[in-house]
């Protein structure tokens, strides 16, 4: 089960999703505002049928992945319970573990959505009415667990422990980065700055700068500080503030937030 | 949530039970010759593996494992093990059973929670039954069954992506969320600390397939790398080698072999308060309305299951997971009542109707002589049985 702010210009929605659909609701918690059921199979399938992954794309829409590869794209009006399913993605063959919409400032035909998945495939969107597949990136064996897209690049984290820095214009591998020793839980990143933070089950969290030249086009990453929660496994770290200077994490038997 | 996991909860579980037990029959065990009517010899050990290896094996209760199914509630779960653990002459204390349970439920706890890539929790498993191949090597009847089930699981997991494992890994966790419960073995060893959490080291091989953290490597447009730059993070090594997936091989990975020897006695230590009770708590006092659907479920899966009643007609060999029957009795008045699995204890709730059907249950549960009418399931069991 998942929990995500989805801002979009007129509204704020709270979207959470688990193995029967997804539901939204108004930012204060009062009200339901939607509810999409996933088709669930009488008797329990081999294969898990669940929702993940969430974002708020194009000022109006909200996607949410699904197990089955499909992303489904919800418009959502500037007020009231009139969401509707206005389109479903399929150019994933395995289930969807992250969505994440550009934060920063999208480049020329480099798109404004990234989709990725359990085969470590990444699928680059450029939103709308119709959404349009501009490019796709194949996975190398390991699961992409989360995303993020900033000023048209894609930085990706893997179950093998790896982030991954890719192009969204080319889909060009621009960086490759051994951060952790296990699989990657989170990534998150300050729009105002392009601090990105890591967090795994390795206990680590670690803070990157990324900064891309807009003369030269040279995209860079670089470490700033390490953090270990020590004995916890990382499931969740996010900054706290735009800029990057604060940033929680929390972790699997941990009933509390850290906050650093 | 996976829907493809209990079969590996369930058999990994059962191999913790099994090192256990064949450690604690070894520190009772007499000499044959020198043993009274009521003390364990060696052949009498032998005789409850092979019981209770066979009941766990057993076709069709692997058949209904191996469905895909949610996870069983901690209730439901330890109600099957005490069934098991009662499958021979041997009998267990509530206290003891509590201790049994505690003691499997910790270790393979530990063992999910450093599994290096979520796909070798498979590596687990077949540690867990390489073991119980050893424990049966005498009887090829069941050698027969474990070896069926061992490639069971071969056909239904090495397939599956990490992404799945990731997902199986992830519903065991969440079964042993907020379980605490500080094992002396673990504290000596220092693989647990004192609040009950387990030692996750930062140094050590990485998983396969994993590099060891600390190299940015940074590419041009043409996709030339131009720039190299370190960090540090742990101290970690590259791993030897990978383990084994198939029927027999090395498996490289020690989780899930036996740690327990004839020597180390091991105690469960319980913290009376803890902050994370509160949850434990509230599951063990609302009524489950679920309850009633789990124990159907596991009279099914049991079916007809023979309890075999010592010769002498008494309670039988009684087994101590204690070192004398005084800590025992100590232990069953001093546990916690957050922490007791309140299993048998169908009495907790209230409504009159649901007890008078849950008692029915529990009687169709406890068997004695031949039932009549009883299910075909339960005579193809017996008859299983008695073809070994």
């Amino acid at each position: 089960s998942q929990a995500a702010w989805c801002e979009l210009p007129t509204r704020v929605l709270l979207v959470l999703t688990s193995q029967r659909g997804v539901q939204m609701y108004e930012s204060d918690g009062s009200t339901m505002v939607f509810w999409h059921a996933l088709d669930v199979p009488e008797h329990p399938a081999a294969h898990s049928v669940f929702a993940r992954g969430i974002a708020a794309a194009g000022g109006r829409f909200i996607c949410v992945g699904t197990s089955f590869g499909a992303v489904l794209v919800f418009d959502i009006p500037p007020k009231g319970t009139n969401v509707t399913l206005s389109e479903v993605l399929e150019q994933h063959q395995d289930p969807i573990t992250d969505i994440a919409a550009e934060q920063g400032q999208a480049q020329d035909g480099a798109g404004d959505l990234v989709t990725a998945d359990d085969s470590g495939t990444l699928c680059l969107w450029s939103t709308g009415e119709e959404f349009t597949l501009l490019g796709k990136i194949p996975g190398s064996g390991s699961s992409c667990s989360s995303v993020t897209l900033w000023n048209g690049i894609v930085a990706a984290g893997y179950g093998n422990g790896q982030i991954r820095l890719w192009e969204a214009g080319s889909g060009r591998i621009r960086a490759q980065v051994s951060a952790h020793a296990r699989w990657i839980y989170a990534l998150d990143l300050a729009p105002l700055t392009g601090k990105l933070l890591s967090g795994a089950e390795d206990s680590f969290v670690h803070v990157w700068k990324l900064s891309r030249n807009p003369d030269t086009d040279d995209i860079e990453i670089q470490h700033c500080h390490a953090e270990c929660v020590t004995d916890t496994q990382v499931c969740g770290a996010r900054f706290c503030d735009p800029a990057g200077d604060t940033f929680a994490v929390t972790g699997y038997d941990l009933s509390e937030i850290l906050c650093y | 949530m996976s829907s493809r996991t209990l079969p590996l909860l369930f058999l990994n579980l059962g191999g913790e039970m099994l090192y256990i037990l064949d450690q604690r029959l070894r520190a009772q065990s007499i000499p044959g010759e020198k043993a009274r009517k009521d003390e364990w010899t060696d052949v009498d050990r032998k005789r409850v593996m092979n019981d209770i290896i066979a009941t766990m094996f057993n076709k069709k209760f692997m058949e209904e494992l191996f469905k895909p199914q949610d996870l069983y509630s901690k209730k439901a779960l330890r109600t099957v093990y005490d069934r098991l653990a009662h499958a021979s002459i041997m009998r267990l204390n509530q206290a003891s059973m509590d201790k049994l349970y505690d003691l499997m439920t910790m270790a393979f706890k530990y063992q999910v929670l450093l599994c290096p890539r979520p796909r070798d929790i498979l590596l687990v498993t077949f540690n867990h039954l390489d073991a119980i191949k050893d424990f049966i090597s005498e009887s090829p009847g069941i050698l027969n069954q474990v070896d069926e089930t061992f490639r069971r699981l071969i056909e239904t997991y090495n397939c599956l992506s990490d992404g799945e494992f990731q997902l199986i890994r992830q519903t065991l966790l969440i079964f042993f969320q907020d379980m605490h419960i500080r094992v002396s073995i673990f504290l000596k060893d220092k693989v647990q600390n004192s609040n009950g959490r387990f030692v996750l080291p930062i140094s050590g091989p990485v998983p396969w397939g994993t590099e060891v953290p600390g190299l940015i490597r940074i590419f041009n447009h043409k996709g030339v790398e131009v720039k190299r730059a370190e960090f540090t993070a742990g101290n970690y090594v590259t791993p030897q080698r990978e383990g084994s997936f198939e029927l027999y091989g090395d498996r490289v990975l020690k989780l899930g072999t036996n740690m327990y020897s004839v020597t180390r006695p091991v105690e469960t230590h319980m913290s009376g308060s803890s902050k994370n009770l509160a949850s434990q708590a509230k599951e063990n006092i609302s009524p489950n309305p679920l309850a009633k659907e789990e124990l159907n479920f596991l009279a099914r899966l049991l079916g007809g299951l023979d309890i075999q009643k010592p010769a002498g007609g008494e309670t039988g060999f009684r087994l101590n997971l204690f070192t004398t029957d005084e800590e025992e009795e100590h232990a069953a008045q001093t546990r916690p009542e957050e922490l007791s699995y309140k299993v048998i204890n169908i009495e907790a709730t209230q409504e009159p109707g649901r007890r008078a059907e849950l008692s029915r249950i529990l009687g169709e549960l406890v068997v004695a002589e031949p039932r009549p009418g009883s299910a075909e399931k339960g005579e193809d069991l017996l008859a299983l049985m008695d073809g070994l």
